[in-house]
């Protein structure tokens, strides 16, 4: 298992440089550039100065390598400075957004908590419901439950997240007036109220986002548990006499929460990706609303390193979910 | 052999259908007559032979014995209960006396159990022994079976079919039950693996006491194992009798054409050998023919084949056959059974 996991990691690190290279070129080639955007009264050689002094003017492989390093190295070894005090990488350029002139790491790190509490919650409570649902529905396939869970699911897959996140603040917002429509990034959790306040804030984009979540995860559960149910080793265990608590859940829902598992390992990245339209929507002012804001802003290092950190985190969780898969399931094990 | 009066298992007119769900609102359509009326009765320390074609229903019957369908009708008494109407509970503590061996062998071990856990659960929930003692217990059974004691801790994909076999021969040892339900276990195997396998059947059969029903499609390895056996056609027993009788000397139709299909080892013989070609397909047991099961197909059918279904009957001592031409009423139908090979049909006449 070992081996394995240090081969997989090594295997990445060429997968990750190409990815890096396709993400850079395909940001760098695309039309609009923030130099376009300086007024034609700017005299050109305060233009070309602003040009060289963002760096802009240089052939496209040396920023690249540029930013490599800027990425590997150096963004490390700063969080690696601030941590233990030393100096090795001071006064190093980082990579700086063109929008603001800071750090894009520093940009990263303000918004990332806003959007982990945020999706995150979602994700979760979308496992927590999807999983009995699948659970249940499969074991009374065809029944009204069954029914009004594929009805449940169907809602989350085909209802786009900017129309019901829009109907929830009509219903409970506008109409019913329980929760509020805004998210408010300020707010700080420090006493009973305002923690009920942060709850009742992420109530609405968490039960936008948690509904498409547990829509996929419910209908992955149920045919997972329905192929395990028909299987002969679940006749056997109640051949046995085992209580059909133990059949269902002892026999059935183990070897079915094997492919889940994955699908749900595969399903994190998205998280750290944010949710750009949820994110918008209710004013959350994360890592998916940072995305779009910089896209719009032409800030070509910020796109360049969040579209790589995805990248970079799909391909970490994608062994992750293989690491799972052969401790969940012994007929694999990787040698 | 204990006497006919106190059998240790009883099926009478067991029926298992299964609905057919068809059109716009799933309207329950009709029914697969998987079982049909079977009755039967196991002997203590008996082993009672099922053969038929596929599809006629022996893994159903298997099945429905020891409930993991609810049987549509029909009462199965096994050791003084009816099995058929106990409530779910009593059915659980009743299970530990009715075991099955089953046919395949991989798909009915749950693959993310090692052995030892296999065969220690049904100890878990119907024994409340220490850890130790449940061990103890495990190693026990696997020498039983021939197993190897260092397997204990491994999973089911690292055995080989035969292996598999014996763990699930031993899952079904575990809890000393009285009656165990072979549904095929040998079709999955090799035919070098079977031997072993029907040898350790009947091994634990002397040893231990037990009474077995075995399923099979293999006309040779159940004359080798069975005492007596119930040859089945869509779903009902066409002949139920001792095995050298039967096989010697079918009566019904059926397991004439049935057994005429048995490959004879001596060429000389093989070669004189007639066999009875049945012509047709089964028909479909959604919708079986009226009258007797077998009028469609059978070679010597008559009138009062497609009017009235025969019913099973004793019509030699220990012999029972549903056919007409056994039918006390039914002239010259004794005459029938000694020329079994004929292909006339003599009873047209009538």
């Amino acid at each position: 298992m070992f081996t394995y996991t240090l081969r997989r990691l090594l295997l990445a690190v060429p997968i990750l440089l190409v990815i890096s290279l396709v993400i850079f070129l395909l940001v760098d080639l695309a039309p609009g550039s923030p130099m376009s955007e300086i007024p034609l009264t700017v005299p050109p050689d305060v233009r070309q100065k602003m040009i060289e002094a963002l760096g802009a003017d240089q052939p496209v492989f040396v920023r690249y390598l540029l930013w490599l390093k800027q990425f590997f190295w150096i963004e490390p070894m700063t969080l690696f400075d601030h941590w233990f005090g030393t100096s090795i990488v001071e006064g190093q350029q980082r990579i700086l957004s063109w929008q603001s002139r800071s750090p894009v790491f520093t940009i990263i790190g303000q918004r990332i908590p806003q959007t982990l509490t945020v999706v995150g919650t979602a994700y979760l409570v979308g496992i927590l419901i999807a999983l009995p649902i699948g659970i249940y529905s499969a074991y009374r396939q065809y029944s009204f439950f069954d029914q009004l869970g594929t009805l449940f699911a169907m809602i989350g897959f085909s209802v786009p997240t900017f129309f019901s996140g829009t109907l929830f603040i009509i219903i409970f917002a506008v109409w019913l007036g329980w929760l509020p429509t805004k998210y408010d990034t300020m707010l700080e959790v420090t006493d009973w109220s305002s923690f009920m306040q942060q709850v009742k804030q992420m109530a609405l984009p968490v039960m936008t986002l948690g509904l498409a979540n547990a829509a996929t995860i419910s209908r992955y559960m149920r045919s997972s548990m329905l192929d395990n149910m028909q299987m002969d080793y679940v006749r056997t265990a109640r051949a046995k006499g085992m209580r059909e608590k133990t059949v269902v859940l002892r026999h059935v829902l183990r070897n079915s929460l094997i492919p889940v598992v994955t699908v749900i390992a595969l399903g994190i990245p998205s998280i750290f990706g944010g949710a750009i339209i949820t994110e918008n929507l209710f004013g959350v002012n994360g890592i998916g609303a940072a995305l779009i804001g910089a896209i719009h802003a032409n800030d070509l290092p910020m796109v360049q390193t969040l579209a790589f950190i995805f990248a970079v985190l799909i391909v970490l969780f994608n062994l992750i979910a293989d690491i799972l898969y052969g401790l969940l399931d012994p007929r694999i094990r990787y040698d | 052999m204990p006497t006919a009066e106190n059998p240790l298992v009883r099926v009478q007119g067991l029926k298992m259908h299964f609905p057919i769900y068809a059109g716009l609102l799933r309207r329950r359509a009709g029914e697969v007559k998987a079982v049909d009326g079977v009755s039967f009765d196991i002997m203590q320390g008996e082993t009672l032979g099922l053969v038929g074609e596929s599809g006629c229903g022996k893994s159903t019957v298997g099945r429905t014995l020891l409930r993991l369908y609810d049987p549509t009708a029909g009462s199965v008494v096994i050791d003084g209960e009816d099995i058929a109407t106990l409530s779910p509970e009593a059915l659980r503590k009743k299970r530990p006396t009715m075991q099955m061996v089953f046919q395949d062998p991989q798909a009915s071990l749950n693959p993310r159990m090692t052995l030892a856990t296999i065969i220690a659960e049904p100890l878990d929930e119907h024994t409340d022994w220490n850890a130790e003692k449940k061990l103890a217990r495990v190693h026990e059974l696997m020498d039983q079976v021939g197993l190897n004691r260092a397997f204990a801790s491994r999973y089911p994909h690292e055995f080989s079919g035969g292996q598999r076999q014996r763990i699930g021969i031993a899952r079904a040892l575990a809890l000393n039950p009285k009656f165990i339900v072979c549904d095929e276990p040998i079709a999955a195997l090799d035919v070098s693996i079977q031997a072993q396998v029907v040898n350790l059947l009947e091994d634990l059969q002397d040893r231990l006491g037990l009474t077995y029903l075995f399923i099979s499609h293999d006309l040779s390895m159940v004359r080798h194992i069975a005492d007596r056996v119930a040859v089945m056609y869509l779903g009902q027993i066409a002949e139920l009798s001792p095995r050298d009788a039967l096989y010697s000397r079918p009566l019904h139709p059926y397991a004439q054409a049935l057994l005429s299909a048995v490959p004879e080892p001596d060429p000389a013989r093989e070669s004189s050998r007639k066999r009875i070609i049945l012509q047709g397909d089964v028909p479909s047991p959604a919708n079986p023919p009226q009258g007797c099961n077998f009028c469609t197909r059978c070679p010597r059918v008559f009138d009062r084949c497609r009017i009235d279904e025969p019913q099973l009957a004793e019509v030699e001592p220990g012999r029972f056959v549903a056919c007409h031409l056994y039918s006390d009423n039914q002239t010259g139908g004794q005459t029938a059974g000694t020329e079994a090979n004929e292909p006339t049909n003599k009873e047209n006449v009538q």
